[in-house]
């Protein structure tokens, strides 16, 4: 197997007892979680508690210390450049061009990875870019247009893990309702999406499955007052 | 996708961002030019003007390349698409050529329209039998400077004050190319009794500065760019 082929296809992310660490502190502390083809799973938890740290491992741009992790099948600890082609990490920066027109962008993107024409204008009309908006220059559009054009770009990349920091964060009301729509249509069509977000009524009902991280280590959610 | 592919990706991208935002011709271009119009000022001498004007054209050509920089890696930063080439595993080497092809196309159109400044403001002539070593020149030092300001470039793209930073790790960078260049464009014009003969050694050490940047920035620009 050559060192860019992953290892086997399901699940999508397996991370097991994975220590990660940033400078001497250990963001990530032990940390498991499995996460299926298709799941939008949502990660909650106070700032600090490795939220951030695990979508950063995940996109193959921390190396794991200690513990067993896969994306795709692709080992974290020995094939994380290989890992990155293949998910995409969008933060609170949407990584456009912005004297670029949204099918520029997209194209661009796509371009990158050997996307080929229908492949792009599929990835636009997807994320709901390809007409009135194809052209227009993406500094003028609105926050959820250019968060849509970045998505467009992720699929445009083929990505198949879609890792999102906080994606609701600077939407307004209907901003956020076209991305939880674009999330729900992307995971049906197949990708596989973990969403690190504090507005937990938003993100709770876009998820599939809630997961709690706490002081590095990820817990299946357990609503205020349950008891471990 | 191959390296190259991806680098004539970005390159390509870079010169549509220029053409969409017409940054480099309505204020690289005109501060250039006013650099040339300050120093004709400065000297307030036929003979003196005609004496440095090689050295002049570079010293604008560097200190346009320092804003020329500033703006390839801002349309970089200004949407954290640097990052996001990173975190997407785009080659690094892919984005250091591509950058630098951006920049070196931008630098040449640059270079042409000071040389025709030079004609203009300092009295200077281009003879036809120097027009070889003149273009090789424009060439080398291009590479060169193009390397050069891509590299500190991204270095200096994660960095808080990069502004400043940029001129301070730049500009002492590219003195071997002011120096070269100058002095083969003197021999191209005739500057104070140089010959054609003369340019050349200057042109073979523009040329190897150019291969050690572009071979060096290209395998250093990744872990540079790197956290």
């Amino acid at each position: 197997m050559s060192a860019a082929e992953p290892a086997s296809s399901s699940p999508v992310i397996v991370l097991d007892e994975v220590v990660a660490v940033l400078g001497r502190f250990p963001a990530l502390a032990g940390a498991s979680l499995t996460v299926d083809k298709g799941e939008i799973v949502l990660l909650q938890g106070p700032n600090g508690a490795g939220k951030t740290t695990l979508l950063r491992l995940c996109a193959g741009l921390l190396p794991v210390e200690r513990g067993v992790g896969t994306v795709l099948g692709f080992d974290l600890a020995t094939q994380r450049e290989s890992v990155r082609p293949h998910v995409g990490l969008l933060g609170h920066q949407n990584g456009l061009y912005l004297d670029l027109t949204v099918r520029d962008n997209v194209r661009f993107w796509g371009g990158t990875v050997g996307a080929t024409t229908a492949e792009i204008d599929a990835a636009m009309a997807r994320m709901g870019v390809a007409d009135r908006l194809a052209d227009v220059t993406t500094r003028t559009l609105s926050a959820g247009q250019r968060r849509r054009t970045s998505l467009a770009c992720l699929v445009a990349r083929r990505s198949q893990v879609w890792l999102l920091d906080e994606p609701h964060a600077g939407l307004d009301a209907s901003g956020r309702d076209e991305l939880d729509a674009t999330l729900r249509s992307a995971a049906a069509a197949g990708a596989t999406i973990l969403v690190a977000s504090h507005e937990l009524e938003r993100a709770g009902s876009l998820a599939s499955r809630t997961l709690d991280v706490v002081a590095g280590q990820v817990d299946a959610h357990r609503p205020p007052g349950a008891s471990r | 996708m191959s390296a190259w592919r991806v680098a004539w990706l970005i390159a390509r991208k870079d010169l549509r961002v220029e053409r969409r935002s017409r940054v480099v011709t309505n204020q690289v271009v005109p501060f250039a030019g006013v650099t040339m119009v300050i120093f004709a000022f400065a000297l307030d001498s036929d003979a003196v003007l005609q004496r440095v004007a090689p050295g002049l054209v570079w010293l604008a050509t560097m200190f346009s390349l320092l804003v020329l920089v500033q703006r390839s890696f801002a349309i970089e930063t200004d949407d954290g698409a640097l990052d996001a080439m990173r975190v997407a595993g785009v080659d690094a080497r892919a984005i250091f050529l591509g950058k630098a092809i951006a920049l070196a196309a931008e630098l040449v159109a640059l270079e042409l329209i000071l040389l025709f400044a030079a004609v203009i403001l300092y009295g200077q002539s281009i003879a036809a039998g120097s027009v070889v070593l003149l273009v090789t020149t424009l060439v080398a030092a291009t590479c060169g400077l193009a390397a050069v300001g891509t590299l500190y470039g991204g270095l200096a793209a994660g960095f808080r004050g990069r502004e400043t930073l940029l001129p301070l790790l730049t500009l002492p960078a590219v003195a071997p190319v002011l120096i070269g260049a100058t002095r083969a464009v003197e021999a191209a014009l005739g500057t104070a009794g140089a010959v054609v003969s003369d340019g050349w050694p200057w042109v073979g050490l523009l040329t190897v500065f150019a291969v050690a940047f572009g071979v060096g920035g290209s395998l250093a620009f990744g872990p540079l760019i790197d956290e």
